[in-house]
């Protein structure tokens, strides 16, 4: 037989006693019936969605958008950490070397594709990227009316960074500024550690 | 009686139904948007201007449905359910005065007599699908009691063990409560000596409405009510946290299932204009409606007054709803054996010493009173009910707190 315990920080709380104005149940009911009224009236918690757009939190992870760099180039370099790293495999880049005019770059993506259906929307590939190429922006309503639609390319992407960062609804890494060391905003703005 | 005139009572019946059909159509919107505005929601608000078509696009929804019956049910019975539910569920409200209503005349001496007061009867008219009818509370009763086979056909033949269970509980608890129901009335007919509802509702007219001169037997029928029409507090035979759906479960959301709902409704419309005739005085509203002299004004005033006091029953049903948790089955039995039998049978006891010695009516109000604190001061006396049985107590080892002996070993 084990130990007997005596636990001294459990607090015991008995029920609490019911007298004559309890056990009337009327008194008690029309309390009740108080909430229950006074809530008819209280202001309304749901959101009218369609009409009524919902402000989503800065580090929603909704649609991807591939950010182009201060010259309006896409800034992804194609190192492939981003289809490393991302757990659902949807990520399918095609490397090539970058245009001769581009000046301190390689490589860039000549496709990129991102299949919008099998992506778990986890934010890994934009935890991966060493230049904050890729970002998860606070767009949420992706519909389609076929799966073709929502296999997105390098094209549609970059049309959601044009129109996330005209709307002014930049995701959170770009609005905080706390970009990776590689990132060319972060290199504008916050000394080289 | 008046004479029976087929084309005035079928455009009675006619109107009635088609009234109480959409009355309980937006009744079911209103119970839906009830729950939303309780719980801080908008409720159906798409379909129409401010959701107000919902109620067709529910009824369409359901007609289209498609007709499914399991396997596995006894067809007959099945089908018969919600017949059986819906048609009592009508039927209940033939006796039931609409609107403005003349009480049928008492016995008379002579023949002579019987054919003047007669004729002065029948040049009035009365909205009630079968004036002057002597049972008419007992019949209305009789049918409404009825309903429970409908849930004990349903569940039966559903084959289902959460069907069964639902409406097992159903036809303990619609029993039960009858006999409150039954036996608070009793105190109110006992003054009115008749059980037509016209009567009833010129003895109030007359004397004063019953809530004030018998509130306990009011509070007693209303509870039992509650319990009759599968309400919360008392909708356990239809616990969706229980029995998945209760007694209906197997039915598909086709009008099967549509016929079962509508007669839950139509039984709540019945069971609030019983209330409101037997206890807040049927059409009258302390001399308010004979201030309008046109006749036909009188009959819409009538009648709304009548129906004001149904749907304000109907709203309590809905709000009552989202106040009071669902009781446990055996308090809901202690409830209507332990309490509510005991008041009722005592209510009528001290309304038939009242009649008999032929004290004032308020007497009743006081004795309400009494009996209603005295079952107060019993409960506190007694403290909680417990109907757990009973175990044998082990007598806990010294030093210990009772409640950890079982944890620490
Ligand atoms: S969010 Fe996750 S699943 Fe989607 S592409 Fe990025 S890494 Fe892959
Ligand atoms: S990790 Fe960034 S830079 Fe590398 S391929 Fe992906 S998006 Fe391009």
């Amino acid at each position: 037989m084990s130990t007997t315990r005596v636990e001294k920080d459990v607090k015991w709380i008995d029920e609490p006693k019911l007298g004559l104005f309890e056990n009337l149940y009327l008194p008690i009911v029309f309390d009740g019936l108080k909430t229950t009224i006074s809530h008819l009236f209280t202001r309304k918690v749901t959101e009218s969605y369609p009409e009524q757009e919902p402000t989503m939190v800065p580090n929603y992870r909704g649609v991807h958008r591939l950010n182009r760099d201060t010259e309006g180039r896409t800034k992804c370099v194609a190192c492939y950490m981003c289809a490393t790293a991302c757990p659902a495999h949807c990520i399918d880049i095609v490397a090539a070397p970058a245009p001769a005019d581009w000046v301190g770059r390689e490589k860039y993506p000549e496709t990129f594709v991102i299949d919008e259906l099998r992506c778990i929307y986890c934010g890994m590939c934009e935890e991966a990227c060493p230049v904050d190429a890729i970002e998860l922006t606070t767009l949420y309503d992706l519909t389609g009316l076929s799966r073709e639609q929502l296999i997105f390319d390098k094209e549609k992407l970059l049309s959601v960074y044009d129109q996330t960062v005209k709307a002014g609804t930049d995701p959170v890494r770009t609005q905080s500024g706390n970009l990776g060391p590689a990132s060319d905003t972060a290199q504008a703005g916050v000394p080289k550690a | 009686m008046p004479e029976f005139n087929w084309q005035y009572t079928g455009l009675i019946i006619a109107a009635v139904i088609g009234t109480i059909m959409g009355y309980i159509a937006y009744l079911i919107l209103l119970e839906r948007w009830v729950a939303a505005w309780v719980q801080d929601r908008f409720g159906p608000n798409r379909v129409g201007p401010y959701g107000l078509l919902q109620p067709i696009a529910d009824g369409g929804k359901m007609f289209l449905k498609e007709e499914v019956i399991p396997g596995h049910v006894d067809k007959v019975f099945f089908v018969m359910a919600p017949i059986v539910a819906f048609s009592t569920a009508l039927l209940a409200l033939a006796v039931v005065p609409i609107g403005s209503t003349v009480a049928p005349p008492p016995a008379q001496p002579t023949f002579a007599a019987f054919e003047t007061v007669q004729a002065e009867y029948a040049s009035h008219f009365s909205t009630v699908i079968v004036p002057a009818l002597d049972i008419g509370i007992l019949y209305s009763f009789a049918l409404g009691s009825l309903a429970v086979y409908s849930v004990i056909l349903a569940g039966w033949s559903s084959n289902n063990k959460f069907s069964l269970l639902g409406s097992m509980r159903s036809s303990a608890q619609i029993i039960s409560y009858e006999i409150p129901l039954g036996m608070s009335i009793v105190g109110v007919l006992l003054f009115t000596q008749s059980l037509n509802l016209e009567t009833v509702i010129q003895y109030q007219q007359d004397h004063t409405w019953f809530l004030f001169t018998q509130p306990l037997a009011f509070l007693l029928f209303l509870t039992s009510v509650y319990a009759e029409c599968n309400r919360l507090p008392f909708d356990l035979p239809e616990a969706e946290q229980e029995l998945v759906g209760g007694y209906h479960t197997e039915y598909s959301n086709s009008m099967k299932l549509g016929l079962m709902l509508l007669a839950e409704y139509a039984h709540m419309i019945t069971t609030s204009f019983l209330m409101s005739i037997v206890f807040l005085g049927g059409w009258g509203l302390f001399g308010l409606e004979s201030l309008v002299e046109n006749a036909y004004a009188a009959f819409a005033v009538k009648l709304l007054i009548l129906t004001g006091k149904m749907s304000a029953f109907v709203v309590l049903f809905l709000l009552v709803r989202w106040t009071i948790p669902r009781f446990r089955f055996d308090q809901l039995m202690s409830l209507a054996w332990k309490v509510m039998i005991p008041l009722s049978i005592l209510n009528v006891l001290a309304a038939t010493l009242v009649r008999q010695f032929n004290i004032t009516p308020w007497a009743m109000t006081g004795v309400s009173a009494v009996l209603f604190v005295g079952a107060g001061l019993i409960a506190v006396r007694n403290g909680p009910v417990n109907n757990a049985p009973r175990k044998l107590k082990k007598p806990l080892p010294p030093g210990l707190q009772a409640g950890v002996t079982y944890a620490a070993r």
